[in-house]
């Protein structure tokens, strides 16, 4: 069958490095990833089913594993080959149309008893992904066992899949993976009701989570940073208050949170730092610039929740002893309590989220998986062209139906 | 070689531009540029020459005190021993740009201690009345009113700038009829006398405008420094019709009605901005009349200004000092007093125009009212062309309405951070959100004008007050109302895009978009300016 392949090679990797550091997305043309003719996986047990993916979304961290840009913080944690590809709707042998939940906890490696992570529903922070049934991986689209959406098809533990509604396109469908990361990064902050929040970034990832922090938490203001056009429009759109350029983003917390500045004059009018900030700050970014702003514009004792992949980053944490801030990681989903107590599954929230804001409207373009390298070079710079979400689009593709 | 300055000042002119017209001089920030236009049908008006300076202004200052206009005493016979004496001078927004020393204000306050010194008065204090202008430098104040001045009250503290920010210094002394706040310095108000010291540059400054607005604070200023007031002053420039004027005016018997004693001094400066020779005056000479030096000194001043940073450029625009020469000075009652003042700016300043125009240019110089030695950032861009040059009427406005102008400036994103701070904060959201003068009065003005941080950097930096930018944008929105487009000519593109305007590489190109808003073979008038005028429009 027809897919992706991601393998463990030092030399494309370097090279991929070199050219995605030219042109981000270009390491798909020098790097470890191929189109291949691949096994179909086989299933570990009778708990998994073969999915044939319609859509299969690019994603940053994909983008930053093509590019060589990954943390060697994954290397334990992955297994070689894999084909990548974690935000799929696709359909089972029998024509149900499911979303993929990809991580892969206790229960899809048959590991009993689960981690206590796992016990308590915090799937992302299973402590096992290295062991089990399964070879290691966090997700599928990173275990060697079970492919990834980047195919014609792939393995999937029946505790992954959700099925989905026939009044939900396979465009808002794909959408509901990268929108539970959204979901789950607006219930991390935990801010009151009427307090401030400023997200950094307005992609895929920031645009998620300016939608669910307006749904969960309708009285906050909400500032966001956008470069481009369109990411302010839909920002705006989608329930931020204010939207500022990258550059602006001290002035503007200051304005919203009526802080001071201060700098080193306290009287030159310029931002370095802000007497107060926002509650909490929401980094969909994870570049040392946007986490030494997002260190500068929160408030004593506020939360900043990393979002965005970080890999290396060269940051100045004084502020964040000095002030007291909270720093935290908003991996991806599992179970989220509500503001009234309720607990609920994270892609179930997502779901609902995706179909009442729209949120297909993200999806701008989708290629065939032999123009991958035009697909991923496209997702790399999604911003300055214009798109927010590009996917695979495997609905055509001949040997899916004739598995 | 004939001394120039013993022919008699000729009149403002407008000249019609035929084929054999040399090119005009334009203004283009702290550059400029020689632009041809279109024969047959381009006009170009040419301020009145500089008048006559008064022989002697100490004497004629001397005189004017002591021999006041409308209801009031001399000053030596309003001043006595145990009173509370405030003097009160107009900011460093006037002149522009600053004059020579000494300043007309120097030689004004001298005479006045004078005075005071004489009749024995010792509870004096001199207040920079500069409403939410930035504060005052010391160079800046000994600069208005001279070292002997500056050491004698200073160092007291009986010389300093107005705060319109400090709850224990200001003071509501009333409403007038239509439920306008008067707002003023508690100083100033508990005085026995204010005397007002005014330099009048142009008709809309002087009058009860000094005090009711320059020793006053949002609260008083929010009543007129506003969208409807603008649109409604057509042109603040001309007393007859300015909503500005009135207010000012009905808050001045408000001041009046509430006890406060002011014998004002106001002055007029000639056209002198730059010399009658010497490196600039190249710039006040019409250029049909330009000499070979004239034009080598010019090529010299341009290619040199061309190879400089900007930086070098506005430090050395910024140490020019404008040899004006004062015309005129009238003291005593406010009303009776600035009526001979608005006389003798017309008497400098009036151009008769006949009609007007489809397409007005302008070539905007490295100054304004708000960037003494500063940045002209592209809010004060926008104020200088659409709020100050547009105005510069009475009558109807140079162009038609639904007409277009083209002001060439280079706009930088540029701004002082010291002196500009909510400026910055304005051009980042504000006007990304939205030009609309009135949307933008009733969205964010409140915001800024009560920002702490603005109000602290207002009090004890120097920084104009947080709602000063949006006061700048009001200034325009007669001429934003009027016009059918704005196009700026060698602007930085993102600068003037934000600003809501159209970018043109060169003039021509900005001829060629506006024929889209107001047809082809338009009308042409270039507002030759500064030295100022004021066009009274037939």
């Amino acid at each position: 069958m027809k897919a992706l392949e991601f393998r463990r090679n030092i030399p494309r990797y370097a090279a991929a490095r070199l050219a995605g550091s030219f042109t981000p997305g270009r390491g798909s043309g020098v790097g470890p990833i191929r189109l291949v003719d691949a096994d179909i996986p086989e299933l570990p047990n009778q708990d998994w089913e073969i999915v044939r993916p319609r859509l299969s979304g690019i994603c940053g961290s994909d983008l930053a594993t093509i590019d060589g840009k990954s943390a060697r913080y994954f290397e334990p944690l992955v297994s070689f080959p894999f084909i990548p590809g974690h935000e799929v709707v696709g359909d089972l042998q029998d024509g149900t149309r499911v979303v993929l939940e990809p991580v892969l906890g206790c229960l899809s490696r048959n590991i009993d008893p689960p981690c206590k992570s796992c016990q308590e529903g915090q799937l992302g922070n299973c402590e096992y992904v290295t062991f089990g049934e399964i070879s290691p991986g966090i997700q599928t689209g990173s275990c060697c066992d079970t492919g990834g959406g980047w195919s014609v098809a792939f393995a999937a533990h029946k505790s992954q899949l959700h099925p989905v509604g026939k009044d939900l396109s396979d465009e808002a469908a794909v959408m509901i993976e990268p929108t539970a990361c959204g979901v789950h990064a607006a219930l991390s902050t935990g801010i009151d009701p009427e307090g401030t929040v400023t997200v950094i970034g307005s992609g895929t990832l920031g645009l998620v989570t300016i939608s669910a922090l307006r749904s969960y938490f309708p009285d906050v203001k909400i500032l966001a940073t956008a470069r481009y056009p369109h990411q302010r429009s839909l920002a705006l759109d989608l329930g931020a208050d204010v939207v500022i350029a990258p550059n602006e983003i001290k002035r503007a917390v200051r304005r919203m949170t009526k802080s001071r500045a201060i700098s080193l004059s306290t009287e030159d009018g310029n931002v370095d730092r802000l007497t107060g900030g926002s509650d909490a700050v929401i980094d969909c970014v994870g570049s040392s610039e946007s986490i030494t702003d997002a260190l500068s514009v929160t408030r004593p004792r506020g939360k900043i929740v990393l979002v965005g992949m970080p890999s290396s980053v060269n940051i100045e944490l004084t502020p964040l002893w000095h002030r007291e801030i909270q720093l935290v990681g908003a991996y991806t989903y599992g179970t989220e309590k509500l503001a009234d107590g309720s607990v609920a599954r994270t892609f179930d929230l997502a779901a609902d989220l995706v179909d009442s804001a729209k949120l297909d409207r993200l999806l701008s373009a989708v290629y065939p998986l032999s123009r991958y390298q035009d697909a991923l070079e496209h997702a790399a710079s999604a911003g300055h062209r214009g798109a927010v979400k590009v996917a695979f689009d495997l609905r055509s593709e001949k040997e899916r139906d004739l598995l | 070689m004939k001394n120039e300055k013993n022919l008699a000042p000729r009149p403002g002119f407008v000249l019609d531009v035929d084929r054999t017209s040399p090119p005009v001089l334009f203004h283009h920030g702290d550059t400029f540029k020689l632009e041809k236009l279109p024969a047959g049908r381009s006009r170009v008006i040419y301020p009145p020459e500089p008048l006559e300076g008064l022989r002697d202004p100490d004497s004629a200052i001397r005189h004017a005190l002591e021999n006041p206009i409308g209801d009031s005493e001399p000053l030596s016979a309003l001043l006595r021993p145990d009173m509370k004496l405030t003097i009160a001078f107009d900011d460093i927004s006037l002149p522009l740009p600053p004059m020579r020393r000494p300043d007309i204000r120097q030689r004004i306050i001298e005479a006045v201690l004078d005075l005071a010194a004489e009749a024995g008065v010792d509870d004096v204090h001199l207040i920079a009345a500069l409403a939410i202008h930035r504060r005052m430098t010391e160079d800046e104040l000994r600069h208005a009113v001279g070292d002997r001045v500056y050491d004698a009250f200073a160092p007291s503290g009986r010389l300093y700038n107005h705060d319109a920010e400090d709850p224990e210094g200001m003071v509501v002394l009333g409403e007038t009829p239509h439920g306008e706040d008067v707002q003023f310095s508690r100083r100033a108000a508990e005085s026995d006398l204010v005397v007002y010291v005014n330099i009048n540059l142009v008709s809309m400054d002087g009058g009860h405008k000094s005090t009711a607005t320059g020793l006053s604070g949002y609260t008083g200023l929010r009543h007129h420094h506003n969208v409807h007031t603008m649109r409604n002053s057509t042109s603040f420039m001309d007393q007859e019709n300015s909503e500005l004027h009135a207010s000012n005016w009905r808050m001045g018997k408000v001041i009046r009605d509430a006890g406060v004693k002011i014998f004002q001094i106001e002055t007029t400066v000639n056209n002198n901005t730059f010399g009658r020779s010497g490196p600039l005056a190249v710039l006040q000479k019409r250029e049909w009349e330009w000499s070979a030096r004239d034009r080598a000194s010019f090529v010299a001043m341009q290619k040199g200004l061309d190879v400089m940073p900007s930086s070098a450029r506005r430090q050395i625009f910024n140490s020019w000092e404008a040899p004006y020469e004062m015309t005129s000075v009238q003291a005593g009652e406010v009303e009776a007093v600035h009526k001979v003042t608005t006389e003798n700016v017309y008497k400098q300043q009036i151009v008769e125009v006949e009609g007007q125009t489809d397409i007005l240019t302008m070539g905007l110089p490295y100054i304004s009212p708000y960037n003494v030695n500063s940045v002209m950032n592209p809010i004060l861009v926008m104020c200088l062309g659409l709020g100050y040059f547009f105005n510069m009427y009475r009558g109807k406005p140079l162009v038609r309405e639904g007409g277009v102008v083209i002001m060439s400036h280079p706009t930088p994103w540029e701004f002082h951070s010291v002196h500009h701070p909510s400026y910055i904060d304005f051009f980042e959201q504000v006007l990304a959100d939205t030009t609309d003068p009135i949307e933008i009065e009733r969205k964010y003005e409140k915001q800024f004008a009560e920002d702490e941080w603005y109000i602290h950097l207002y009090r004890n930096s120097y920084a104009y007050h947080g709602v000063h930018p949006f006061y700048m944008w009001y200034w325009g929105s007669h001429a934003l109302e009027h016009l059918g487009r704005v196009i700026i000519v060698g602007g930085d593109s993102s600068a003037v895009q934000r600003l809501g305007f159209q970018s043109a590489s060169t003039l021509r190109d900005a001829l060629e978009m506006a024929s889209d808003v107001v047809g082809p073979q338009p009308t042409i008038t270039h507002m030759k300016n500064p030295p100022i005028f004021l066009a009274d429009v037939k």
